[in-house]
């Protein structure tokens, strides 16, 4: 039985449809999933899938899922190989990733302050 | 959307802190931290006096320190994240109780002319805090703490007239070394 997460459930809180200016965000990043992932990349080096899915608390067919997407998006690299004969699936976050998480968090930061002066 | 975006903020900052390879500690700080405990262990070597030795190195700890605080400064900025995040509020309030006790032992072993025992004592302590708080933080952080520590044990045992060049490979060397690393892995 699948294990549900905290996370995805926070996720539909952010729902684009839902949010009139969400459409101005890049949605790639802005699932809560991939968020977490982009975020807990950008202050590691790298991260298994092992290591992500933990810390993430998330099932592994939510990760993949997920993860794939950032690869599709050039946002994540991800490296195969064996350690020990266990196969192990090592996750980096790319130049542009971090580009993005760097947009997205800019954006956020612009829509508080344009809040802030109204 | 204000609430909204405050939230994704706030996810990100925990996500990141939660992540663990956050560390609040400053590799380019304490770079700069180990350049200047260089500069002053060659200026210290020059003294003859025991208290114009002392005297620098204290001037040192207080341009270390503010280095450093620079250096944490600018990592939170770099990073998004508040000086006292989590990470970093853990990391000082660790780190603090040694370097306390370490500013009153000093005062102690002066005032009881036992100066020459202070370098160890310093390395220790501080090694000790770095250890504590680098609990908290990535896995090099207490390695670095574990270095202080053996030269400050190394110290305690050698011969007085080598104290300055412990000095100069624990407060200088190390933190060069493990600032390096910490610089390259962990954001700055």
């Amino acid at each position: 039985m699948a294990r549900h997460s905290t996370l995805p459930k926070r996720a539909g809180e952010l729902k684009p449809e839902r949010a009139p200016q969400a459409a101005h965000f890049d949605r790639v990043i802005h699932e809560r999933v991939r968020l977490a992932i982009v975020s807990a990349l950008a202050v590691n080096e790298a991260l298994t899938f092992i290591d992500l899915k933990r810390l993430i608390d998330v099932t592994d067919g939510n990760l993949s899922v997920h993860a794939r997407k950032l690869e599709d998006a050039g946002y994540i690299a991800c490296t195969k190989s064996f350690q020990q004969r266990m196969p192990k699936t090592e996750y980096r976050l790319t130049a542009e990733g971090r580009r993005a998480l760097e947009h997205y968090l800019d954006h956020m930061e612009a829509l508080i302050r344009a809040t802030r002066e109204r | 959307m204000h609430a909204r975006a405050m939230d994704n903020l706030r996810f990100i900052r925990e996500t990141m802190e939660r992540a663990g390879a956050f560390t609040a500690v400053p590799g380019l700080g304490s770079i700069a931290m180990g350049a200047t405990a260089l500069f002053a262990a060659l200026i210290a070597a020059e003294q003859s006096g025991r208290d114009a030795w002392l005297a620098i190195w204290l001037l040192e700890a207080g341009v270390a320190f503010g280095a450093g605080f620079w250096g944490m400064v600018l990592k939170a900025r770099a990073a998004r994240m508040p000086l006292l995040s989590a990470a970093g509020r853990k990391f000082c309030l660790s780190l603090a109780p040694p370097l306390l006790v370490c500013a009153l032992l000093t005062g102690v072993l002066y005032l009881h002319g036992a100066s020459d025992l202070i370098p160890g004592v310093w390395l220790l302590l501080y090694g000790t805090g770095v250890v504590t708080a680098g609990a908290f933080s990535v896995r090099v952080v207490p390695v670095m703490g574990l270095c202080f520590m053996a030269a400050g044990a190394a110290a305690l045992l050698s011969p007085p007239g080598w104290a300055n060049w412990y000095m100069a490979a624990g407060f200088g060397g190390l933190h060069v070394a493990f600032g390096i690393v910490i610089a390259r892995r962990y954001g700055g």
